[in-house]
């Protein structure tokens, strides 16, 4: 019985807890990029760098506060800035909107140009967020770190294996708990996110029934804006803030968005978790698990591994491959791409 | 009018003559990409050495030297190789110092250097296949070939009982190279390596390399990546979820940014990044001081010696043709003659051009072996938030 137990919190430990805070920040990345998509239909690919300037935003107000005196108890200052962060981020997608996507969209463009046109943004931006902060590493986690620790752990069980929850991993899950409902409940029980839906589902019918286009339009960044700031400080709390890290994250946050369906909030959640899931299990080595729950003669040498760690992005990849051969909407329904 | 032109056209070429002894030097860092918090400083390093000579006017009767800038972006090798075709096309650079990551560095040897005649002298591409990689003795390195701290990590190791050990490693030339080294040493000393898992660098989480890491277990994790990049994410990682205590840091992941980031649970690490106790090294940090960086950050003693290396090289040589002075870099590092360190580079200069031979010193006590630097390396212990050397070696 004790053996199961550690066997349960060495899976916990390593790969349930961890998958699941990375799960929920790829979700967060991955319904701006869908929302973007849904509604003023094309991939942005600026959006890891919308990320990163959030953050950095929040970073720079984060630090203001510290240097007040201000804190957050146990829980980061950051959380505190988040909103600050996200009324500058929005600044600068409007004004991006404004400058940039809305010559195009009067154009009637093809959606594969607005993808090259946030590619050119997403160059400006990573140039900006440089400009901004520098190209360093910065931890600005404070509060505390752990719930518990695996050291912690053990002396309270006795379990031979630890488990640690960190603060930045409860936050997470909670955090994006609450801007999921948030977000459902403003696409489904308000006025304004209604007529993002009928625009989304029907340009020029929603058009027809007096939808102020522009209205929708400037809402949708707003909403990203929360989002990719929201992703992004997340991401950094519970790892660290990197502008050439947050530009990776561009990858597996398309990767989640596309195997849940684009265009769908709800698929780009479940992509998320499918991503981040995919990547942990299939590369665990099962040794020490097995060992736990096997009697010691059959106990295993080898690591038990499926696939060697280096195979973890292409896990990814194949799910992405087969979900868009045989499914190309999306596990939900989306749109093709 | 046309006597004017004609006159102005004569003015330009005699300009253009003029302006010949103005040396250009390549100087091919990863501005942007996973080595980007390093390279401001090396490149500082480089420049300070290139002012230095700037201000002695004594190489080649006065030529004066101008850096140009390129982006290695460490890991595109077209990238890497368009920035170097940049320098030498358009910019007609003599030497480049550079690149820094080993992968970009020999891509750059093969299909710019080699083809042009450019010499190519880095401070920090470090992988054992750039000893026999062809060269057509073009290429040099401030840097050791990690095939020698390979044997210093095992020895390390060993020298302090650890038997067992899981390794990680940084998926590109460096950290295969490194780790391929080092994992043949311990074995032959008798050590275990439970794991050789790979990650990548500047991806957004570590928690499956951890895993499989902390599965094979073992009494030290040794981490062959960067300071700023997976490497740092694995050792959080790894520490978060208690799977390891203690970390072994090769030179790649020797930083201050670590100590600042993970802090008091790194105490009680130790590792090794390539240093010297000497003279030279000492006025290097000084003078990187007062130009206003941190000459202990990596690979810095290094650029400037490359640098150094490069101009030192012309003088002997008379010439800032590639073709000329490749052949001058081993004797001018090398001796015998008079010993120069940082900040004597004006003397070195100057009893060139008197016919005495030099025997460089630089910052890092640069001896070459063929194309490699000997090397000498600090072996350190992190206490209290701090590297406290424990010996040289």
């Amino acid at each position: 019985m004790v053996d199961f137990l550690n066997a349960i919190v060495a899976l916990l430990n390593y790969v349930i807890v961890p998958a699941t805070s990375y799960g929920a920040q790829l979700a967060l990345g991955a319904l701006g990029v869908t929302l973007i998509y849904g509604i003023l239909r094309f991939s942005n690919f600026a959006h890891g760098d919308t990320m990163a300037f959030g953050t950095a935003i929040t970073i720079l107000v984060t630090w203001l506060f510290q240097s007040w005196g201000i804190g957050f108890g146990p829980l980061p200052t950051a959380l505190l800035a988040l909103p600050f962060g996200i009324a500058v981020t929005a600044l600068l997608l409007l004004g991006t909107d404004r400058v940039v996507y809305r010559f195009y969209r009067r154009q009637k463009a093809a959606p594969v140009i607005l993808v090259i046109v946030s590619m050119g943004v997403m160059f400006i931006m990573n140039g900006l967020v440089r400009f901004v902060i520098g190209v360093q590493e910065q931890n600005f986690a404070d509060g505390a770190r752990f719930v518990i620790t695996a050291t912690q752990f053990r002396n309270l069980t006795g379990l031979d294996a630890g488990l640690a929850v960190r603060t930045s991993t409860v936050i997470t899950v909670v955090t994006a708990v609450i801007v999921v409902a948030a977000l459902f409940w403003f696409l489904n029980k308000t006025r304004s996110g209604k007529s993002m839906r009928a625009f989304s589902d029907n340009e020029d019918l929603a058009l027809l029934s007096g939808i102020n286009p522009e209205r929708v339009v400037m809402i949708t960044w707003l909403l990203v804006a929360a989002l990719a700031t929201t992703a992004g400080v997340l991401y950094g709390l519970d790892k660290s803030f990197k502008p050439f890290t947050y530009y990776q994250l561009l990858l597996p946050i398309f990767a989640s968005a596309v195997v849940g369906g684009l265009g769908n909030p709800v698929g780009a959640i479940l992509g998320g978790f499918v991503v981040a899931f995919s990547e942990v299990t299939f590369t665990y080595a099962w040794k020490k698990v097995l060992t736990y729950l096997l009697p010691t003669s059959l106990a295993p040498d080898s690591l038990v591994q499926l696939l060697s760690t280096d195979y973890k992005f292409a896990v990814s990849f194949a799910i992405l491959v087969v979900v868009l051969l045989f499914k190309p909407t999306g596990l939900l329904k989306g749109k093709s791409v | 009018m046309k006597k004017l032109l004609l006159a102005s056209a004569a003015l330009a070429l005699v300009a253009g003559g003029a302006s010949a002894q103005d040396i250009k030097i390549g100087i091919l860092f990863g501005f942007t990409g996973p080595l980007e918090s390093i390279t401001p400083a090396m490149d500082k390093s480089a420049e300070m050495a290139i002012k230095e000579v700037n201000d002695s006017k004594a190489l080649l009767g006065g030529a004066t030297v101008e850096g140009v800038k390129a982006d290695s972006t460490c890991t595109d090798a077209a990238a890497a190789t368009a920035a170097a075709q940049k320098l030498v096309t358009s910019e007609k650079v003599a030497a480049i110092v550079g690149g820094d990551c080993s992968g970009v560095t020999g891509a750059v040897l093969q299909s710019v250097a080699r083809p042009n005649g450019i010499v190519m002298v880095s401070p920090s591409a470090t992988s054992p296949a750039l000893s026999t990689a062809a060269d057509d003795d073009l290429f040099y390195r401030t840097a050791p070939s990690d095939a020698h701290q390979g044997d210093i990590m095992a020895d390390v190791l060993m020298k302090r009982g650890v038997k067992k050990v899981a390794l990680t490693y940084t998926n590109n030339d460096y950290g295969k190279g490194l780790a391929d080294s080092f994992k043949a040493a311990f074995e032959k000393a008798g050590g275990t390596v439970t794991i050789e898992a790979a990650h990548e660098d500047g991806k957004a989480d570590y928690s499956a390399e951890v895993a499989a890491l902390a599965a094979a277990g073992g009494d030290v994790l040794v981490v062959a990546g960067y300071v700023d990049q997976g490497g740092k994410g694995i050792i959080q990682g790894a520490l978060d979820a208690g799977a390891f205590k203690t970390f072994y840091l090769p030179d790649g992941m020797y930083g201050d940014s670590l100590l600042k980031a993970i802090g008091k649970p790194l105490d009680g690490s130790f590792g090794d990044v390539p240093g010297i106790d000497s003279e030279g090294h000492k006025k290097f940090l000084d003078m990187a001081k007062a130009a206003g960086f941190d000459g202990t950050s990596s690979y810095t003693g290094e650029s400037y010696d490359a640098a150094a290396l490069i101009m030192l090289a012309m003088q002997a040589a008379k010439s800032d043709k590639g073709a000329d002075f490749k052949s001058k870099i081993e004797s001018v590092a090398n001796g015998p003659g008079e010993k120069i360190l940082p900040g004597e580079l004006a003397k070195g200069l100057k009893l060139i051009a008197e016919g005495k031979p030099i025997d460089y010193e630089g910052a890092t006590g640069v001896h070459l072996l063929g194309r490699d630097a000997a090397g000498s390396y600090r072996i350190y212990t992190i206490k209290d938030g701090q590297h406290v050397t424990d010996y040289y070696q």
